[in-house]
């Protein structure tokens, strides 16, 4: 029964995860040849998703597409937490302190902005590429993991096994790092698949602009931002990546939160 | 004719059966306690009778409300009786009662939906009841909110939610558990009087001999999921019956054997402590005011010596450990260990530190669920420049785990594979590994069922005797202190208002506090029956 979502969330993303791989050093087609007379075809045939306005072959484009999307939500999604997460546990350690002050502060800075704001401000500095849009992903990823986990340790931070952490003579960064961290994993793991989620719908935002992946490198949000206005006519264009960006999403999702069960010890009784 | 009679009722969670065979009465007018231990079936006995049952739950059996019977009944007719006839009280009152409504609309909720009362019909019976259970208008107006008032009165305020309409039946699922002494007293006062005036029946629920003892008329005692023994309450103890019975009566009276050896040497000095908090800023340019949680303390512990420390919550006795632990820095006076002292506002530096060690009361919240029982035991070694390290690490836990009885082999299990007792064995454990000269028990045995208190009791003496530990035991109990400590100290408001030979004070209390606290306490005067005599 608990293995189901475990599998079904493997299953999907270790598929996304290989296309994308596999696209590194072979695709059934050539994405950059484009094949006017060879275009919109349905599904079938030499081409198993069809073909987009240009004769581009689509499954080809999901698998490279994929590249872009994932990297960009995994990197996004790291640089979050890799940032948010300690910056929240530093001003949960130094709560009502000056460094709390900073931290909090400079958070609501950055949640004041859009993301799309801060995406068009650093594109309009650096320019437009997928790099800059992991950056502003990534950017407002900081202050989602530092507020969360700031939260969630605060509460920790009163419990008696951090007294007792105390009383051993450990300071905040160490009771952070072996008390609080594995406590607040959970929450982290799930919130990290959401964020995960959020940043390929993001990208694929700001691709829709135009400030994401140039073409004609494709990516699953610029796919469906092409293929808008031809919905109409070949639906094929927009279900593609549309359900691949469900599909990893859903997959995500079930793997967060078979994940958080696996790794708390008081779930695992069943297993002994 | 009795009100309440449960007669055969079995109850099972899925497989797991709960309760076998319970059968008990209720007279109207009459209190009878349901004693028991955790795990013993008292609440879920309690839930069957409201048939607030959690999901899965099957009962058998018959529980007959003035001859018609509840387990008979639709939810829907339940709904009608649950605050009408049958009023319930929970032990905590801090989550009994909402935090954003009024007490005056959370006591007339019942009222209007039960009745139909108009709204001011309503407040008109809820202000009745709040004067009833001792909330007079003047000071407790309707529109005060759950956080404005104190534990007690907020227990208060539960009662009056239940006893609103006047149920024939009342069940109190341990009213006083979470409350001090003497707040206990006038709680348990104000439900006797309740039963007088309204000719109801109460189910007293509790896990304290001594709390009962003095307040039923008839007794239920149970213990895994049976009743053992019951009847009128003289009858009972003076028949003790059933062996369980003689051995809760036993536990709650045990006396661990203990015989004192503090020497002449102070290990612990405490001298004009004081710590202040400040409190918020009553307008945003006046100065912030202080809150003295700790005044003026001034002791000392000798080596050896099993010292008590004795108040009610907000006395300030949680913050005066925390000073002593250095976790916090304090305002003024000195605190020395074996002689180095430790001057207010500096660090305690770890090589003092290492001398002491703490026991919480919580025994699930002691612990980081995360983590195996062999690396929370070890944590004190970060204290120690030269901590053993690998087969010896291993070592020491082993040992540490064997002299508070448990195996080695627990060492690789995680702390919710534990029982509470066994919780708190593996609490001092931890304050045991790097050998302390004076552990903190700060209300070490208060969350534990009495048996297991009498052998937690009986360890830390054994300990004490073994290693030349010295405990400053903390505790709102006086009855536990006065079995283990040497020495006892009375504080109130942030100050020691009596000391001495804990015999002394017990037997002849010098401040009108102390004599307070001593006469609230809940006592069992009843000697158990000897074993061989039965």
């Amino acid at each position: 029964m608990r293995l189901a979502p475990l599998l079904i969330g493997l299953c999907l993303v270790g598929l996304f995860t290989a296309l994308a791989l596999i696209s590194l050093v072979w695709t059934p087609y050539d994405v950059q040849i484009l094949e006017i007379s060879n275009k919109m075809k349905p599904p079938g045939g030499a081409n198993w998703l069809g073909t987009d306005h240009f004769g581009r072959d689509i499954l080809s484009m999901i698998m490279v597409g994929g590249q872009v999307s994932i990297a960009v939500a995994v990197v996004a999604v790291g640089m979050g937490m890799g940032l948010g997460v300690p910056l929240g546990l530093a001003a949960a350690a130094r709560r009502g302190g000056l460094m709390d002050e900073l931290i909090m502060r400079g958070n609501d800075l950055v949640f004041a902005f859009p993301a799309l704001l801060i995406a068009i401000l650093i594109t309009a500095i650096f320019g437009p590429s997928a790099i800059n849009a992991i950056i502003a992903i990534g950017i407002f990823n900081i202050p989602v993991f530092a507020r969360m986990s700031r939260g969630a340790a605060l509460e920790l931070w009163t419990r008696d096994f951090i007294l007792a952490a105390r009383v051993a003579g450990k300071g905040p960064v160490r009771i952070s790092a072996e008390h609080i961290l594995p406590n607040i994993a959970n929450l982290l793991i799930v919130q990290g698949t959401i964020q995960f989620s959020l940043a390929i719908l993001a990208e694929a935002a700001l691709s829709y602009v135009g400030l994401g992946a140039q073409p004609p490198t494709p990516s699953w949000g610029r796919m469906l931002a092409d293929s808008q206005t031809l919905a109409s006519l070949a639906p094929h264009l927009v279900l593609a990546p549309g359900l691949s960006i469900v599909a990893m999403v859903l997959g995500l999702n079930m793997l967060g939160d078979a994940l958080r069960d696996a790794l708390d010890p008081r779930l695992n009784r069943a297993a002994k | 004719m009795s009100l309440l009679r449960v007669e055969n009722l079995n109850l099972a969670i899925g497989a797991v059966p709960i309760l076998r065979n319970v059968s008990f009465g209720c007279t109207a007018g009459r209190i009878t306690g349901l004693i028991g231990e955790s795990g013993s079936g008292k609440s879920m006995t309690a839930y069957a009778i409201t048939r607030l049952l959690p999901k899965g739950a099957v009962a058998g059996g018959h529980i007959l409300l003035d001859g018609s019977d509840l387990l008979a009944k639709s939810e829907r007719e339940m709904c009608a009786l649950r605050g009408d006839d049958i009023g319930l009280v929970f032990q905590e009152p801090m989550t009994a009662l909402n935090p954003v409504k009024t007490i005056g609309a959370q006591v007339a909720e019942t009222v209007r939906l039960h009745r139909g009362a108009t709204r001011a019909e309503a407040a008109h019976i809820a202000r009745d009841t709040l004067n009833r259970v001792g909330l007079p208008a003047a000071q407790f107006p309707l529109n005060r909110y759950p956080h404005e008032l104190s534990g007690g009165q907020r227990q208060r305020v539960v009662i009056a939610m239940a006893i609103a309409l006047r149920p024939r039946l009342l069940i109190a699922d341990e009213p006083t558990t979470a409350l001090d002494v003497t707040t206990q007293a006038g709680i348990l006062r104000l439900l006797k009087k309740l039963v007088a005036e309204d000719g109801m029946g109460l189910i007293l629920i509790s896990h304290d001999l001594g709390v009962v003892a003095d307040m039923a008329d008839d007794l239920v005692i149970m213990r895994h999921g049976e009743v053992v023994e019951s009847g009128p309450t003289a009858q009972v103890f003076a028949a003790q019956a059933h062996p369980y019975t003689r051995a809760l009566i036993r536990a709650s009276a045990h006396q661990p054997t203990r015989d004192a050896h503090s020497g002449d040497v102070p290990l612990l000095e405490v001298q004009n402590l004081v710590r202040d908090y400040a409190l918020p800023r009553a307008s945003l340019f006046a100065a912030p005011g202080r809150f003295r949680a700790v005044n003026d303390v001034s002791f000392t512990l000798r080596k050896g010596e099993n010292l008590g420390l004795v108040g009610e919550s907000g006395c300030g006795k949680s913050t005066l450990t925390r000073a002593i632990l250095g976790l916090e820095a304090a305002q003024g006076g000195t605190i020395a260990i074996n002689g180095a002292p430790v001057l207010a506002g500096q660090k305690m530096p770890a090589a003092l530190r290492r001398h002491l060690q703490v026991v919480f009361q919580d025994p699930y919240a002691s612990f980081n669920p995360r983590h195996r029982v062999a690396r929370l035991v070890a944590e004190p070694f970060h204290l120690l420049a030269d901590a053993p390290r690998g087969a010896e690490r291993a070592q020491a836990v082993a040992e540490a785990l064997e002299s508070v009885g448990l195996g080695a082999a627990d060492a690789s299990r995680y702390i919710h594979e534990f029982s509470g007792g066994q919780r708190q064995r593996i609490a001092i454990a931890r304050a045991l590994i790097a050998r302390p000269e004076l552990i903190i028990l700060d209300e070490a045995v208060s969350a534990l069922d009495v048996s297991i208190r009498a052998q937690i009791l009986d360890l830390l003496a054994d300990l004490s005797a073994r290693f030349g530990l010295s405990y400053l035991f903390i505790s709102h109990d006086l009855h536990v202190v006065r079995k283990i400590t040497d020495r006892v100290m009375v504080m109130q408001a942030g100050k020691i208002v009596e000391s001495g030979a804990t015999e002394a004070v017990f037997a002849a209390p010098q401040h009108p506090y102390t004599a307070a606290l001593l006469a609230a306490a809940p006592h069992l005067n009843i000697e158990a029956h000897d074993e061989a005599l039965v």
